[in-house]
């Protein structure tokens, strides 16, 4: 049972691993970390629940608001991006200097 | 009583003060507006002048304290602490101290004043103050320090400054040059004052390291070490005064502004090496070789100085040489222990040796620069007010009695014939029949007959009052301070002698009036001699000569410069190319060059790695972190 919760969280962060690598845009990159925060929230519920204790519920709220925070800053470096240099593919940013 | 005590760390301070503010000044002001000239002679003199009152202040509360208690001492801070080693920033008045400070500020203060007037209208006239009161203060602290190290840091203080001043104008390649000289030399004495100095406080240091506690211990020094300290602090002596071997750099020093050669080269830095054997004169004493072989230098220095002065055409080489001829008298005297002669002849030769720098100075800026004696002549018209002063001068050194040179003079030669170096005596006598020929050779040549430079004798004139009055000030001390030291012999009572006595470790034989007779008449028949001589060949206008012969080895100086040049220094640049071309490159710098190459690779190597997408470093990251789930994995099973 508690298996299958497990595979399923390892496959959602894979996924993950696999958009941020293998993506060029940004939002998509972007979307691909989200996935993987979420495949980790869902270990944390299913652990918590095997193990009969609040904690991982605890952390996965956490992870949520971090997630949250996350995203309303990275929209706007995102903006930013796009107004620098009019795309949105990774490969352009490739320099540290603007 | 505390307060005058703490005077003590006041002079010195005062003039430091005084470098501190016209140096930032003149800094922060030179590349825009400069500040007016007046402000810095003020802002410069008020130091030394200072300085000079409370020296004044503080001679007379010793004068009113009873003989044997004459000592004021003031520890401001410790300066550091290591082992055995504590040394105090700490300052001491005894008589001999006194007295040199005493007439240190006094000349110093006038020389200022007399440089507003010398330097007028140079561009780095700020500096020039500021160089000038650097000097000051460390030559005050050499005086005043309580122990050899903080005497040595004045000691380096004045090197310095005399460096700078020497190369002070310094767009002309031969002026720097003559100051590396004179550092270069220097260092050569200084290196045998630390290695003295290191010396003294493995043998004896452990009781305290100033001179009180040096005297006290200095009896258990053995006979070996102590004489290997005495002649090491004397290489140092050699050194700063301007002796055999080292007394190349002197004449070389009168490239710099004439008012430092009076100041520096010619009445105080220079007697420093005179000041310091007379410190330690608690050494010299136990040891009468090492105080032989001082007189010995002395007074050969004495005669190849004054064999060189003989034939000079520069003005102020002769009296550069002349100034290593008295110092290496005064080396005479303190090397057959008469020390308060010593140190008397280094208070009177700096009034009248002064005195004639401030005169050359005047002749110098009346003739635009002029420094070569066979372009002068007839100037006695023109300058009476530099004539005069400049005769008592040229008196004073020559030895004609009463003047202060006379008395000075005839007590060195004097306790030399008494203790019975009667071979130091004759060369002496010798050296003041020299001295009073080229002494008064330039006189003549200078003021006497007829104007050799028909243009410059009609523009040239006294200089101004700023100028005059110190020479005139300078010419009544070297008239009259020989009065001081009056020996019993015309009625005085030897009063600086019985002033030093108490900071001095010294004998005085008792010898019959025949012996102190022979040595005044010798004396006076050597100032006779060396007047006549002078008159005859130089009273009435002379042209210059061909030299041939000695006067031909002589004006090259015996080539000692070349000789220096072919054994010393030619072969240490060879071997300084010979480092930095093969040794540096090849040897040292190898492991350095390695390791840069290394790093260089290794960057190399791994820029391929590094290629900009944030994707790929994730996936580095991606690799890493599995890399380690799986080692780690396999650990726990």
């Amino acid at each position: 049972m508690i298996q299958d919760y497990l595979i399923l969280s390892i496959i959602l962060f894979s996924l993950g691993i696999l958009g941020v690598i293998s993506r060029r845009n940004v939002f998509t990159v972007f979307m691909s970390i989200e996935l993987m925060l979420n495949a980790a929230n869902l270990a944390f519920i299913a652990l918590s629940r095997l193990h009969e204790s609040m904690d991982g519920h605890v952390l996965a709220m956490m992870v949520m608001a971090v997630a949250a925070a996350e995203a309303a800053l990275a929209l706007a470096v995102v903006i930013l991006l796009h107004k620098h240099k009019g795309k949105l593919d990774t490969n352009v940013f490739s320099l540290l200097r603007g | 009583m505390e307060n005058t005590a703490t005077y003590l760390g006041l002079i010195p301070l005062l003039p430091l003060a005084g470098a501190l503010v016209t140096g930032l000044l003149h800094m922060l002001t030179c590349r825009r507006k400069p500040l007016p000239e007046l402000f810095y002679g003020v802002v410069g003199c008020i130091g030394p002048l200072l300085a000079f009152f409370f020296a004044l202040v503080l001679f007379f509360h010793l004068k009113g304290m009873p003989a044997e208690e004459r000592f004021l001492s003031h520890i401001p801070y410790t300066w550091f602490a290591v082992g055995d080693l504590r040394v105090d920033m700490g300052f001491l008045a005894d008589p001999l101290s006194s007295l040199m400070l005493l007439f240190v500020t006094f000349i110093g203060s006038l020389i200022h004043i007399y440089s507003i007037g010398y330097m007028a209208g140079d561009e780095n006239f700020g500096k020039f103050f500021s160089y000038l009161n650097l000097f000051l203060g460390s030559m005050l602290i050499l005086v005043l320090g309580n122990g050899p190290v903080v005497m040595f840091v004045g000691w380096e203080g004045v090197g310095l400054c005399s460096y700078l001043l020497i190369s002070f104008y310094s767009k002309e390649r031969e002026n720097v040059l003559a100051g590396n000289k004179a550092f270069i030399v220097n260092r050569i004495g200084d290196f045998g004052f630390v290695l003295g100095v290191s010396l003294l406080f493995w043998a004896i240091g452990a009781g305290g390291f100033d001179y009180l506690a040096l005297q006290a211990n200095a009896g258990s020094l053995t006979p070996g070490v102590g004489i290997a300290v005495c002649l090491l602090l004397f290489l140092g002596a050699c050194g700063k005064s301007a002796q055999i071997p080292l007394y190349v750099w002197l004449p070389d020093a009168m490239a710099g502004p004439t008012p430092v050669s009076a100041l520096i080269h010619a009445a105080t830095m220079v007697t420093a090496g005179v000041y310091m054997v007379a410190r330690f004169s608690f050494l010299y004493v136990q040891f009468p070789v090492a105080g032989s072989v001082v007189a010995w230098v002395g007074i050969l220095t004495a005669l190849l100085a004054a064999i060189f002065g003989l034939f000079q055409r520069d003005i102020k080489k002769i009296l550069a040489y002349s100034t290593v001829s008295q110092l290496g008298y005064m080396f005479a005297g303190v090397g057959v222990a008469a020390y308060s002669a010593g140190i008397f002849h280094v208070f009177t030769h700096a009034f009248f040796k002064a005195l004639l720098f401030l005169g050359a100075g005047a002749v110098i800026y009346a003739l635009h620069h002029q420094q070569d004696i066979w372009k002068m002549g007839g100037l006695k018209e023109k300058m009476p007010k530099t004539y005069w002063t400049m005769l008592i001068g040229a008196l004073a050194l020559a030895g004609c009695p009463p003047l202060s040179g006379f008395f000075s003079k005839d007590e060195i030669l004097f306790s030399a014939l008494a203790h019975g170096h009667i071979g130091i005596w004759l060369v002496g006598v010798v050296v003041a029949a020299l001295t009073a020929y080229y002494t008064f050779r330039m006189i003549f040549v200078v003021f006497h007959g007829q104007p050799r430079d028909q243009h410059a004798w009609e523009q040239a004139k006294d200089a101004p009052a700023v100028m005059t009055w110190p020479l005139l000030i300078l010419a009544f001390g070297a008239f009259f301070v020989g009065f001081l030291n009056l020996p019993g012999l015309f009625g005085g009572g030897l009063r600086v002698s019985h002033w030093l006595a108490p900071s001095l470790v010294e004998s005085h034989p008792h010898v019959g009036l025949g012996v102190e007779l022979l040595a005044v008449f010798a004396g006076v028949a050597a100032f006779v001699v060396g007047i006549t001589l002078a008159y005859r060949k130089f009273g009435k206008g002379a042209t210059e000569p061909e030299y041939r012969g000695f006067a031909r080895f002589a004006y090259h100086k015996f080539y000692v410069d070349e000789l220096y040049n072919a054994l010393f220094v030619q072969p240490y640049k060879a071997f300084g190319g010979v480092i930095s071309r093969i040794l540096e490159p090849k040897v040292t710098d190898l492991p350095v060059r390695l390791s840069t190459w290394l790093y260089r690779w290794a960057g190399n190597a791994f820029k391929v790695l590094q290629v900009g997408y944030v994707r790929v470093y994730a996936l580095y990251m991606v690799i890493g972190l599995s890399l380690m789930s799986l080692i780690l994995s396999q650990s726990i099973n």
